[in-house]
């Protein structure tokens, strides 16, 4: 898979020499949203969700909804990707308010009455206000995330919130075994049409294959911290921290806009009469 | 420390050492006396079980503590406890995959500075300094799920050396490698041993590989001790036949080849115009026929679709574009394309072995495993029995015959592999990477068996880059 890269290796020798550089070079792409600490974005998602979470109305969705879809084309995320990686919270969004529209809690006027379902002027109001809920919280949130790189939320977690070396550490290098067991169910999935065992029984074999997994799991897990220990790792020195993780204006600036959303959606639902306080 | 000073080499002494993981019974190594000397360079070899990996691990100081297992007489690498010397000696270990640890080459260098403590600076300088050392050119943030298993050997290699070791431990990392990986990480250690100067000490079953970089041979005794210990030359003409039946690759020692009848019978498998790949084709228009009393052979580098061709070639992933067709000889009352059969025609028609014995292995014991294919036919039980009997003799199985796949060791996990492909008597048998890291015993046994297969008037497709295996076994091949 990399021979073409050999050899585009060795037609440029001039690149060995490079220039000192002190701190890893930045990446080539990008936006300066994308170099905003990822901890900064995560205390951004969880602000504006704990603020719409208080109370279920229409008003503070929508209001939260239009100032994020205001923001989202200057968080540099290309539309193609957008499109893609939001089309989950798109497609639930509908199918919670639909859930809702039938069975939710009638009140006012009754439309339409089947069985357990009932369709009236209040499953109609919880039903919109849950769907743009949805969208309100999710849309944020996949869209801080796109820009996150897992080693630099885990420098952030570990130099920022101070969060234990080990288990960040730990939970980041674990997170690379993840492609390698995808790649170890396909296989298993191909050795069971291989083995004559692959006809009938789909669901039945699932039991099976996620054991082969979990031994393979095991072993590619103990291998990679006996890796990890012969390069120091648990020793009892001081850790230092190779990439610097900084949290500036950009990063408070990003947290307060987050909760500046979440507040004038309040804001616009306590004025409009339409704050519904979620507990009691 | 300042940029060009490297660790002094360490010094390691070994005084009646022995070690028993908690789990066994039997120790791993016992009553060990050796020296060796800052600078050296000392090949370890040994029987399989004679406990090399045990001693590598031991001296880089991740063997555990009381918990994992007992321990006898004294190691020391200059003077000290290996576990309180981390960072004196830097191991690489076989497996390409399992020792990648960051998403970024930079990052996965600098792993070990940062868990040392280097300040961040020298860090990024040790980190330059030791990607250049192992001559791995490419940017800093360039992913390390990207390079070749030669690449990702020379990560880890710089890995260790940002670390700046006294005690380089190589611990077989060679033996995943096509034949252009493993010179790209033998000239890699070479080139670091003639800047650093540290002590070396190198695992592994291919002995070729390494004599001309090791100035000392050593043999472990699997009943303890050591049973040879000198000069290359001196050793291996003492110990180079015992060596060779203990599965070392010794040269000079060749492992016995089958002799090979070669009668082609009727065509069976056709692949036209065939381009294979997961999602998106890798290889174009392949051209293959494979006709009975046969083995052909697909080489190429790491990565370049042999496993994907086999797969396809096998029925188990559908062609990108092109076809495979069966000829009436191996299709009988099934179709002409094999990747429209039903998981159980495929059972008599197409076996497949997977490199990987575990990703095939379905039950709790070796006899069910061996049951499995002749039930999915529904055949009689006195015919499973009989068979499963067959092969557990003929593979040297019948002592496990209750044990659980999974526990058995390489060798023997390969043997029963491709006993359960055998159960259902296929007509062609597809191999993945047969030979993959072998000892030369079970690469003797296995090919002795494909072989037998082969003049039985089966057919076998076997991807490989092993050389002599190919020589050994193939009429044909297709180099991708």
């Amino acid at each position: 898979m990399s021979v073409g890269d050999e050899g585009s290796r060795q037609a440029r020798p001039e690149k060995v020499a490079r220039p000192e550089k002190v701190a890893r070079p930045e990446k080539s792409a990008t936006h300066p949203f994308d170099r905003v600490n990822p901890v900064s974005k995560l205390g951004a998602a969880l602000l504006l969700a704990a603020c719409l979470v208080l109370t279920i109305d229409w008003v503070s969705a929508s209001t939260a909804l239009v100032l994020e879809l205001m923001a989202i084309p200057f968080l540099g995320v290309r539309p193609r990707e957008f499109w893609l990686r939001t089309l989950p919270v798109w497609i639930a969004a509908p199918f919670t308010g639909l859930t809702i529209l039938l069975y939710g809690q009638a009140a006012g006027n009754v439309y339409w009455e089947w069985f357990a379902i009932r369709i009236s002027d209040g499953s109609i109001d919880l039903a919109t206000a849950t769907a743009v809920r949805v969208l309100a919280i999710g849309l944020p949130a996949v869209v801080l995330f796109i820009t996150v790189d897992p080693t630099d939320l885990a420098d952030g977690l570990a130099q920022v919130w101070h969060l234990p070396a080990r288990f960040v550490v730990g939970a980041l290098a674990a997170l690379r075994l993840v492609g390698l067991f995808l790649d170890d169910w396909k296989y298993l999935e191909l050795a069971r049409r291989a083995r004559g065992v692959g006809d009938t029984g789909r669901m039945r074999r699932i039991p099976g294959q996620v054991f082969a997994l979990l031994v393979l799991a095991i072993r590619r897990g103990s291998k990679l911290a006996t890796a990890m220990e012969a390069r120091g790792f648990g020793g009892p020195t001081q850790r230092t921290w190779a990439r610097d993780s900084r949290f500036g204006w950009r990063e408070w600036a990003v947290l307060i806009a987050g909760l500046m959303v979440g507040m004038i959606a309040i804001a616009a639902a306590v004025l409009t009469g339409h704050w519904n306080f979620i507990v009691g | 420390m300042t940029e060009g000073s490297p660790a002094s080499p360490a010094r390691v002494s070994a005084s009646g050492w022995g070690w028993r993981h908690a789990s066994r019974e039997r120790w791993a190594v016992r009553d060990l006396d050796l020296t060796i000397e800052p600078g050296e360079r000392v090949l370890l070899l040994g029987a399989s079980g004679a406990g090399k990996s045990t001693l590598l691990q031991a001296l880089a100081g991740v063997l555990g503590g009381d918990e994992e297992g007992e321990s006898s007489g004294g190691l020391l690498v200059d003077g000290a406890a290996p576990t309180r010397t981390r960072g004196r000696a830097g191991l690489v270990l076989q497996d390409p995959d399992s020792q990648v640890i960051l998403a970024k080459v930079g990052d996965d260098v600098a792993f070990g500075c940062e868990n040392l403590g280097v300040p961040r600076e020298e860090t990024w300088r040790r980190v330059r300094e030791a990607l250049d050392a192992v001559g791995l050119d490419v940017a800093l943030d360039r992913s390390t799920a990207a390079l070749s298993g030669g690449q990702k050997q020379r990560l880890a290699l710089a890995g260790v050396l940002a670390m700046r070791p006294g005690l380089l431990l190589l611990d077989e990392p060679t033996a995943n490698l096509d034949p252009a990986g493993v010179i790209e990480v033998r000239s890699a250690v070479e080139r670091v041993l003639e800047r650093t100067g540290a002590t070396l000490v190198v695992v592994e079953h291919r002995v070729d590989v390494w004599l001309p970089l090791v100035d000392r041979v050593v043999v472990l005794s699997p009943e303890g001790g050591l049973l040879a210990d000198g000069a290359p030359d001196a050793v291996l003409r003492a110990q180079g036949r015992s060596l060779a039946e203990a599965g070392v690759w010794v040269p000079g020692f060749p492992p016995p080849l089958p002799a090979r009848r070669r009668a082609p019978g009727a065509g069976l498998l056709a692949a036209r115009e065939l381009s294979v790949g997961r999602d998106t084709a890798i290889r174009e228009g392949i051209e293959l026929t494979v006709a009975a009393g046969t083995a052909t052979a697909i080489t190429g580098p790491n990565g370049s679709g042999k496993t994907t061709l086999g797969f396809t070639f096998a029925g188990l992933l559908p062609p990108i574009a092109g076809e495979v067709e069966a000829t009436g000889e191996l299709r009988g009352a099934a179709g002409v394309h094999p990747i429209r059969w039903k998981s159980r025609e495929l059972l008599t028609r197409i076996g497949t072995v997977f490199q990987e014995p575990e990703h095939q292995f379905l039950t709790a014991t070796v006899r069910d495993e061996l049951a499995v294919g002749p039930r999915a036919l529904k055949l009689p039980a006195a015919e499973i029995a009989a068979r499963v009997d067959e092969l557990l003799q003929r593979l040297r199985l019948d002592m496990l015959a209750a044990a659980n796949p999974f526990t058995l060791s390489g060798g023997e996990k390969r043997r029963l592999s491709v006993a359960t492909v055998l159960a259902t008597r296929p007509r062609i048998l597809v191999l993945d990477e047969p030979t993959f890291g072998q000892d030369s015993r079970t690469w003797a046994e296995q090919v002795a068996i494909l072989a037998e297969l082969v003049d039985d008037g089966g057919a076998i497709v076997a991807s490989s880059h092993d050389r002599l295996f190919v020589e050994a076994l193939a009429d044909g091949e297709v180099r991708l």
